[in-house]
């Protein structure tokens, strides 16, 4: 095949958060040119967050991304408390984690039937599956209301929501509000364990590679809001380790920085990892769902879909778990007083570990902050991941092929939206 | 034949263009109406111009991106920028009033690299634009009528008073007079229901400034109300902050702090 050029370009690669671009370049089989390109045209959130009021950084971290906000609320919220010395009621800490259920469901729903399933049928959009599969994207399209339902009772609204702050909420629900809530849960619950099903048919393409796992690991809970940071291979260490044992560097090609963990390289984080490293500690209901459908752990990337659809059914199960064991806080938020400190937090966004750290003067005020998003992380592990898939392309056809390395590419639901411009995918043979 | 529409990105997180896909009720409907030309998030399917009506997400902050920008207006019938980003230059205007080569060292080991405007500047500082909704993010009950008032020819209207009234309208308690808690509402446009006050929190201006906002009173309060001019500077300079009610007003009150005698 030496001599011959061949190139593949995708305008936008679409249905992702965001805009990128790829190029890959093989020549003689050999592949001498990989880049996944994220132009994000720079917000410099860390740079501007400087000098504002502590209790302001819940409401301007939650900008970074219009589709995750509540994990940077959370995540800022967990940090800045630990800087400010403040110990959090169990029972807000509870209603924390009813939060963060309601964004695992709208971020999960959205990507399994708007962004990813198109691809295992064929079509082009959502609209396009909503002719053959009606009633999958409707289900997909309830599951989603339900977790913005759920965002919405604590925050007010869906995107940016308000009712996060250090301390607590500004608000506590309403014992109705959580009643309309619970009966939306009991048929979100059937929806879920349908799309669990639906997505478990999908015909998955077969993948193996050699893969580091790290998530967050809790004592005894699927790991959310806090735990230590674990991987496949032994990584076991606390949040505050994060930057001993995680380095951040930058590439050219990128405005996100990328990630390594130090003395080895490129890791996943994700759906995938969360459950293949906690499979464990899921409860009864999902765990007998999540061995019917699939080997945890496995270390084949495009099964990340139906992780995240065992998630969405986790999400379901636990809100309702905590409806029904929530006890009112005695307030919504606790006092506080501004001290100097400095705080980190890691929790697990739908996309996987999300770390924050700050410091605070004695005013109150922000001295630096640091944000490492999960997408950034899994930068390069998609880059080696397309490497080793690159030899095996030139024997498909150019759509084939393209539409392979899209899919490869959504399983790990990137949010370039806080990344990048557009992403434009190319694959070049000499 | 169905308008076609398009829905851009510049610099933003996502939220604006997100409210579409949050209209889940409506979503399928309105692919029926409408032929959705590019919208990259939801479709892998994109053609090119020309656009009926352009939904465009995000604000200017890159050489690149504002020639992008002149394309797509030449292209485009309706240009309609959604949310604050686009309408106001965004949270990322906060860099406006910084030096934004110290941004670059203080976020990235190699700044030299980064490509970026000194400042994030609203759509139409670059190009005529045809209709403006506000807010961070959009309230999506509004982008639906403003695109149903595209669809039937006629021009979109939305309230322009301020959170205020909203608050009046719906009954709340009136969070600056009874608990003294500093508020945008005065100031603010409505369209997101009051939110915040509805939460027992004070407004913080993602709506952008009301028409004709009286901010030399509202900065007046809010020293009435204890807050040191940097802590009401803050409060200007927010989500909307480069919005220019807002920025006046900042930037009057940064004045009067610096002709103060040491």
């Amino acid at each position: 095949m030496s001599g011959r050029t061949r190139t593949i370009t995708v305008g936008n690669l679409a249905r992702v958060e965001g805009e990128g671009a790829l190029h890959l370049t093989v020549e003689n089989g050999q592949v001498t040119d990989l880049r996944l390109e994220i132009f994000e045209p720079p917000r410099f959130f860390e740079a501007f967050l400087r000098g504002r009021e502590a209790a302001e950084v819940p409401d301007l971290v939650a900008r970074i991304c219009g589709i995750c906000p509540v994990a940077y609320q959370m995540t800022a919220v967990h940090a800045l408390e630990r800087a400010l010395g403040i110990a959090v009621d169990p029972r807000l800490r509870a209603l924390r984690r009813l939060f963060y259920c309601g964004e695992w469901l709208e971020s999960h729903a959205l990507h399994v039937h708007l962004l990813a399933a198109p691809d295992y049928f064929g079509c082009e959009s959502v609209v396009d599956l909503a002719v053959r599969e009606r009633a999958a994207v409707e289900r997909g399209l309830r599951l989603k209301q339900t977790g913005n339902a759920i965002i919405r009772l604590l925050g007010g609204r869906s995107v940016h929501p308000v009712g996060a702050c250090i301390g607590g909420f500004s608000r506590l629900p309403a014992p109705a509000e959580l009643r309309t809530l619970r009966a939306a849960l009991e048929r979100a619950r059937d929806d879920a364990l349908a799309c669990v099903r639906w997505v478990a048919g999908f015909e998955l393409p077969e993948r193996h590679a050699e893969i580091e796992f790290v998530a967050l690991r809790h004592d005894d809970e699927y790991p959310m809001n806090e735990g230590r940071l674990v991987s496949s291979r032994g990584l076991d260490c606390a949040a505050e380790d994060f930057e001993q044992v995680i380095a951040e560097h930058q590439v050219l090609h990128s405005t996100a920085l990328h990630a390594r963990i130090v003395g080895r390289g490129h890791y996943l984080v994700g759906p995938l990892a969360r459950l293949n490293l906690n499979v464990d500690r899921l409860p009864p209901l999902v765990a007998a769902v999540a061995r019917d459908c699939g080997r945890w752990p496995n270390s084949n990337t495009f099964t990340s879909i139906v992780a995240r659809a065992i998630e969405i059914l986790f999400a379901v199960d636990e809100a309702a778990r905590l409806i029904d064991a929530y006890e009112p806080p005695a307030r919504p938020a606790v006092a506080w007083t501004p001290r100097a400190g400095r705080g980190v937090a890691i929790t697990e966004a739908p996309r996987g570990i999300l770390y924050h750290a700050f410091e605070v003067g004695e005013d109150g005020l922000v001295r630096a902050a640091r944000i490492v998003p999960p997408t950034s992380q899994n930068q390069a592990q998609i880059e080696a991941e397309l490497r080793e898939l690159a030899p095996s392309l030139l024997e498909r056809t150019r759509p084939d092929a393209t539409r392979l390395c899209e899919t490869l590419i959504r399983s790990y639901d990137p949010c370039i939206s806080c990344a990048s411009h557009f992403l434009r995918l190319e694959i070049e043979q000499r | 034949m169905r308008p076609r529409l398009a829905v851009v990105k510049f610099a933003s997180c996502d939220g604006c263009q997100l409210q579409l896909l949050n209209a889940e009720d409506e979503l399928l409907t309105l692919a029926r109406v409408v032929d959705i030309a590019h919208f990259p998030e939801a479709s892998r399917r994109q053609r090119p111009g020309p656009y009926d009506v352009a939904l465009v997400e995000g604000s200017i902050t890159t050489p690149a991106d504002a020639e992008r920008l002149q394309r797509l207006r030449a292209e485009s019938r309706h240009l309609i920028t959604i949310g604050v980003c686009a309408t106001a230059g965004g949270v990322q205007a906060l860099r406006n009033w910084a030096d934004v080569e110290e941004y670059k060292r203080a976020v990235y080991p190699h700044p030299d690299w980064i490509s970026a405007l000194a400042t994030s500047t609203p759509i139409a500082a670059h190009v005529k634009v045809d209709f403006e909704l506000w807010g961070c993010p959009v309230d999506k009950d509004q982008l639906l009528a403003v695109l149903r008032a595209l669809l039937s020819g006629t021009t979109p209207g939305l309230p322009t008073h301020s959170v205020c009234l909203t608050c009046k309208q719906r009954g709340l308690t009136c969070l600056a007079v009874a608990a003294g808690t500093p508020c945008l509402g005065p100031v603010t446009r409505t369209g997101c229901g009051a939110i915040c006050p509805r939460m027992g929190r004070g407004c913080y201006g993602c709506f952008g400034p009301s028409d004709q906002p009286n901010l030399p009173a509202f900065t007046a309060l809010l020293a009435a109300q204890g807050l040191t001019p940097d802590e009401a500077l803050r409060r200007l300079r927010g989500i909307a902050g480069w919005a220019p009610a807002f920025r006046r007003a900042s930037e009057a009150v940064a004045g009067a702090e610096a002709e103060k005698p040491a």
